[in-house]
């Protein structure tokens, strides 16, 4: 579904990925695991165009990627939950909603709002609620629906587990498990590794760059330099 | 009572009593043919120490003098207005009832209150136009004057060079705005704050240094005279009708002619250009642009991981807010019949800004609001004549202090949660 060559970026002189390779299939959960400074956002941002690869290339669904801008590659059917939720805080739930399906049909994003709001019942108590007067949980739960209210196929989910409550990350992994189960590909950056291995069908582990080991989900769990380096083992 | 405050209060006076000594106490006078230093009187000595007086006691006392301004009880304008609900149901015909007035009532009052009644309702479509971009789009605009002289000048050459009449050069106005708010826009969308906020200064400027001297063309500081009053389906508003065979409006109606009809028609245009805006932004702001400028002023990332283009989200912000300030350039040039650079100064647009800020960003009524009593404070305090400036600045100083969010604040329609 996506495929990631040999991708090179480069901020101004300084160059935060080698050679990264990865290959997200269709209806899978792909879990990006790495330390702080590692590239894990910046190979996020690439996918969306923003800063460009400056070699290598980018293929979601048979197109390239790399040479299209932003606005171009996020309407192909791929959407991002940004690190730090950066919902619309002064709007309420139902207009950051909208917002989520602003190049979709209206009898579309109402078909979408009521599916999001299946998935997040919370968020329907919140509808008309400002969303910066929520906690942090409803705010990442608000962000994921945003993002999904224009039905991508592949989410990309930047660091969903930031900052919240373990029974919320709880909460947020499960819906994620739900979303795969519906047929939305997942490709996840996330620092929490124990919980993002546990739920990842394969996980890439990201250091300085660079893509140093991929398996299964479950065998990275038990590797022992990635229990040492990340699980705290 | 620490050392400090003593220390403060001192201080303070020292340097009151140094200032006044400087300003008041010493005055230079010609004696004949040589300049003479001249002392104070005893009399202002006397107004001198008690000023000093009064700046060491306040310092001294600070804090007992903000807590006796702090119980002066704040004025709730929210309670003034009436409920929520009530309001919902009363709102078409408080409309009706508010355009019959403005209709109806400037052939009750002098031909000055109409007057300014017209400059009010042209700040009114700046402050509008303004709003788009500082109040929704969050782009700090400080050279909004430049599109509003754009649209003046527009019309005064086209009417000058080409003799073409205002209702045509009303909508070429707008669009030469909106082309000039688009030809700024690309090379400032990178730019965020204070960076784009000094280069729109720069380009109000530009337009006015360019105005000032392109002498062939625009005149020159010497300005554009005589420009063309707007007709009423080509009838005129002058005694005498300029050209051969052409009536005017009195001898149509078989009146007798009043100056007084020439003003009101164009408060009457003015009226009917603001509620266009008016109508015209509503619709925008509740149209999936309009809440897109919102999510570009609240977060840029969001809005890009949405797939929202933020160059064309900024640059319809720009056009728009530029082509309204040329609808009221050109209603501008109409209505004064001269224009010269002067009268798009830095001063304009810092009014317009404050307009907006004063009357609640991105809140329509707020602007209205704030665009009548920005234009009719100074000219109610014209008396007072030197100081009605310092009192105009007073007045924002206290407005900012009691109401940061604006006289009304914006509101979204559906904010409120019911309660069950």
């Amino acid at each position: 579904m996506l495929q990631i060559e040999n991708v090179n970026t480069h901020y101004g002189q300084i160059q935060a990925l080698h050679d990264v390779s990865i290959e997200i299939r269709q209806g899978e959960i792909i879990t990006l695991i790495g330390a702080n400074g590692a590239g894990k956002t910046t190979l996020m941002m690439t996918i969306c165009g923003d800063p460009k690869a400056s070699s290598g290339k980018i293929v979601f669904e048979g197109e390239e990627l790399e040479h299209c801008n932003t606005p171009e590659i996020m309407r192909k059917g791929l959407a991002i939950v940004p690190e730090g939720r950066r919902v619309f805080s002064s709007m309420t739930v139902e207009e950051n909603l909208s917002m989520g399906a602003y190049f979709r049909t209206k009898e579309q994003a109402e078909e979408t709002v009521q599916y999001v709001l299946k998935l997040f019942p919370r968020l329907e108590e919140r509808f008309k609620q400002r969303a910066g007067t929520m906690s942090g949980g409803e705010q990442q739960m608000l962000a994921i629906g945003r993002a999904l209210m224009s039905r991508p196929r592949l989410l990309l989910l930047d660091e969903p587990s930031l900052g919240l409550a373990p029974i919320i990350i709880k909460q947020i992994f499960d819906i994620i498990e739900r979303l795969r189960d519906e047929g939305v590909t997942i490709f996840l950056v996330e620092q929490n590794a124990n919980q993002a291995l546990r739920i990842a069908d394969r996980a890439y582990v990201l250091e300085n760059g660079r893509i140093v080991k991929t398996d299964t989900g479950a065998n990275l769990l038990t590797d022992e330099s990635v229990q040492k380096a990340y699980l705290g083992g | 009572m620490n050392s400090s405050k003593l220390y403060n209060a001192v201080f303070a006076a020292g340097i009151s009593f140094i200032l006044a000594c400087l300003m008041i106490g010493v005055k230079l006078d010609t004696d004949s043919t040589v300049l003479a230093v001249k002392g104070a009187t005893a009399e202002q000595w006397a107004w001198i120490i008690g000023g000093i007086a009064v700046v060491f006691l306040s310092q001294l006392f600070s804090t007992q003098v903000d807590a006796l301004f702090r119980a002066i009880p704040k004025p709730d304008i929210q309670a003034l207005l009436p409920q929520q609900q009530k309001f919902a149901t009363l709102k078409p015909w408080l409309i009706a009832a508010i355009i019959v007035v403005m209709m109806i009532w400037p052939f009750m009052v002098s031909r000055g209150s109409v007057d300014l009644a017209t400059l009010t309702l042209i700040y009114i479509m700046l402050g509008l136009g303004l709003n788009i971009v500082v109040g929704l789009a969050g782009l700090l605009d400080l050279g909004f004057v430049a599109f509003y002289a754009v649209g003046a000048y527009t019309y005064a050459l086209l009417s000058q060079y080409f003799g073409m009449s205002f209702w045509a050069c009303l909508p070429i106005s707008a669009g030469l705005a909106a082309t000039f708010g688009f030809l700024l826009g690309f090379p400032v969308l990178r730019l965020r704050g204070d960076y784009l906020a000094i280069v729109t200064l720069g380009f109000g400027e530009i337009i006015r240094i360019l105005l000032n001297n392109w002498t062939s063309l625009t005149g020159g500081p010497n300005g554009i005279s005589g420009i063309a009053k707007p007709t009423l389906f080509g009838l005129e508003f002058n005694r005498r009708a300029k050209e051969e065979g052409a009536m005017t409006f009195h001898e149509y109606f078989d009146m007798d002619y009043s100056s007084s009809y020439k003003v009101i028609f164009l408060y009457l245009i003015a009226v009917l250009l603001v509620i266009c805006v008016i109508y015209l932004i509503n619709r925008l702001m509740r149209m999936p642009i309009g809440r897109a400028w919102e999510a570009l002023r609240e977060d840029e990332i969001a809005c890009r991981s949405l797939g929202l283009n933020r160059t064309a989200i900024k640059l319809s912000a720009f056009t728009l807010g530029a082509s309204t300030a040329g609808f009221a350039g050109c209603f501008f040039a109409a209505r004064q019949g001269f224009i010269s650079p002067e009268s798009f100064i830095f001063i304009e647009s810092a009014i317009i800004l404050a307009i907006v800020v004063l009357g609640g960003m991105g809140s329509q009524m707020g602007i209205i609001f704030a665009a009548i009593i920005m234009t009719i404070l100074p000219e109610l305090a014209r008396e007072f004549s030197e100081y009605r400036m310092l009192l105009f600045g007073l007045l924002m100083v206290v407005m900012m202090r009691w109401r940061p969010q604006g006289l009304v604040p914006m509101k979204r329609p559906n904010l409120e949660l019911k309660q069950q």
